[in-house]
């Protein structure tokens, strides 16, 4: 049985033009120590399905489908049953390490919190536990005494403490969101792969969600394009991105800057996808990401596209998916 | 700990609202807890004999009308006025933080009725009902300090609410929660530290308040009874002495003034000091 499965999930938020749709029937599964990245740009649900996993939606939305966590749906467990398995089963890493902790709290205190919470140990169990965590994030003890306050810590050395408290109770499932946005490049490097080690060592399935393509290529194995609350490619990581097939993948492929080598590429203007993200209340019915693609035709904006099979790992949600002739085109 | 207490204290002295302020109230807790110890003549002493003397060197602050001598009372008086306020300030904060947090926790229909509740509270002006409360309970400090008590609820309960609310929009919420911990356990360990400095510059601030509620019900003769000194009461006395011995309201008049001024001061001080944002800008 695959670890974790979502099935239709659909979200409804409210909003001030009344419930809109902002996911709508994602569904993938997950089998233990998978490493799933979820890819698009803002505004396109990866968030809010990170948030879903957790239950932590705002109290004014509507979920249907199910998340079986383990073959049990999880989207209507009440407060207890559910605080048992957030920060146990399900860990959650977040994008701001300068506000994702708490400003008054010792770091040795707020990453030994879950401990106390979901396990039986005592107090000097706990403190070498933490220790021991501190240690694995690479904040030994020695150099980072566990009085610290957050403020007195970098960057990224708040997103090390980020990362022990959610990896504190072992977790089945660890879930990155953007954790390296807010860092920079180099220090982007260490904590991508301080996550891919303690996932890979422990076994824990990782969520990786970023907007960067290069991180979800480093880390991922599988990747899940989204765009509007849709799910537009899905596969393997090299499937999707050597043989990518939705219009919109490549889009956001050909969008990165590139340092070119010859004078002629240097010249080049990067390209963009025209358009922009089409709000809430003003989704076309067919599929969303026509008003911005070149290849649409009129079926494109009646129906939405349904899935289609390319191979046993690569799906794609699209009439016109590139073929191969397409791609040549394009690179000229 | 001691570190940032000490680098408070310095940002303080920088402070004057904060310096003066601290002397005074400082000065008024020296003086309530001096009471205990020592006062140049027991309260009680009533001599006839030596009613309505002016300041000399044996009455520093002359005698009242039993011929007590005034400056006893002022500090016998100043311990009330600490006793009453302080208990009061606990009932407040005892129960309006609570309901101030669980509103803020668990918003919906509770939150709802907690705040309407509270502005129900907040209708009846807060001297008129404590005299109300304390006419149906009889007078006495304890009926007094539980009256200055109840109106001292709502205050704390939305102060705590405003505040928590704008907690719990923050990350390391989202964060402590996708650790599992419930909204009881949040709203205890990540809520109340964050928001303690508003709650104690607005307790500093209640404080005075408190002290001019508990004189207000002295002087209608609803508090603190006799043979206990009291500001409030010390001043309704020396209204019948108004035209040939005015020291005797000046005296408590001045006191009540000047406590609730350092207090207040102390408050303001103490919120610009314990804001680093406001403290960055100075």
């Amino acid at each position: 049985m695959a670890l974790l499965q979502v099935q239709d999930l659909l979200i409804t938020l409210k909003t001030a033009h009344g419930p809109q749709e902002v996911i709508s029937h994602v569904s993938f599964s997950m089998d233990a120590g998978e490493k799933l990245g979820i890819v698009g740009e803002s505004g396109c649900g990866k968030s809010i399905t990170a948030l879903a996993l957790m239950s932590l939606l705002p109290p004014d939305s509507r979920i249907s489908g199910k998340i079986l966590l383990e073959g049990r749906n999880i989207t209507n467990l009440n407060s207890r049953e559910i605080c048992s398995i957030r920060g146990n089963r399900i860990g959650m890493i977040f994008q701001e390490p300068m506000t994702a902790l708490n400003p008054v709290k010792q770091i040795g205190a707020q990453v030994s919190e879950s401990i106390y919470l979901h396990t039986k140990l005592n107090r000097k169990q706990t403190l070498e536990q933490v220790i021991e965590l501190m240690d694995k994030v690479g904040l030994p003890m020695e150099r980072f005494p566990l009085n610290l306050y957050p403020h007195q810590l970098s960057g990224g050395q708040r997103q090390r403490v980020m990362i022990a408290m959610a990896i504190a109770c072992s977790p089945d499932i660890l879930i990155a969101d953007e954790p390296t946005t807010a860092l920079d490049v180099t220090v982007q490097e260490q904590i991508l792969d301080l996550i891919q080690d303690l996932a890979d060592s422990s076994g824990m399935a990782l969520v990786m969600i970023s907007h960067d393509l290069g991180v979800i290529a480093q880390t991922a194995e599988n990747v899940m394009v989204m765009y509007t609350g849709n799910v537009v490619e899905m596969g393997s990581t090299i499937d999707v991105f050597q043989n990518m097939l939705h219009p919109y993948t490549h889009g956001l492929f050909s969008a990165i800057p590139h340092v070119g080598s010859s004078a002629k590429q240097s010249k080049k203007r990067l390209s963009s996808i025209p358009g922009q993200v089409p709000e809430l209340h003003l989704r076309p019915n067919g599929c969303n990401f026509a008003n911005r693609c070149q290849r649409a035709s009129s079926i494109c904006n009646e129906k939405e596209p349904s899935e289609t099979r390319i191979s046993e790992h690569h799906q794609v949600w699209c009439y016109h998916p590139l073929n191969r002739q397409d791609k040549r085109k394009i690179k000229k | 700990m001691f570190k940032t207490l000490a680098e408070l204290l310095g940002h303080g002295l920088k402070n004057w609202s904060f310096v003066i302020g601290g002397a005074i109230s400082l000065l008024f807790f020296l003086v309530a807890f001096l009471s205990y110890f020592w006062t140049p003549y027991p309260v009680e002493d009533i001599n006839i004999s030596e009613r309505l003397l002016k300041p000399s060197t044996q009455y520093l602050l002359g005698t009242d009308h039993f011929g007590r001598d005034i400056l006893s009372m002022l500090i016998q008086g100043a311990r009330n006025s600490v006793i009453v306020a302080f208990v009061a300030i606990g009932i407040g904060i005892g129960c309006g933080v609570p309901l101030g947090l669980t509103a803020a926790a668990r918003k919906g229909w509770i939150d709802e009725f907690i705040m309407r509740f509270n502005d129900l509270t907040f209708a009846f002006p807060a001297l008129i009902s404590a005299i109300m409360i304390t006419a149906i309970l009889g007078p006495g400090s304890v009926n007094s300090i539980i009256a200055i008590g109840i109106f001292n609820i709502p205050v704390f309960a939305r102060v705590a609410r405003g505040a928590a609310l704008s907690i719990w929009k923050r990350e390391f919420i989202l964060a402590a929660r996708s650790a599992g911990k419930g909204p009881f356990k949040i709203s205890i360990e990540h809520i109340l530290p964050n928001i303690s400095s508003m709650l104690i510059v607005q307790a500093t601030i209640q404080f005075a308040l408190g002290i001019l509620a508990e004189a207000g019900l002295s002087y209608l003769g609803l508090g603190t009874q006799p043979p206990m000194p009291s500001w409030g009461k010390m001043l309704n006395e020396a209204q019948t002495f108004m035209h040939f011995a005015p020291q005797l309201a000046i005296y408590p008049g001045a006191a009540i003034a000047l406590t609730v001024l350092g207090l207040n001061l102390f408050g303001d001080g103490l919120r610009d000091v314990l804001d680093p944002k406001l403290r960055r800008s100075r």
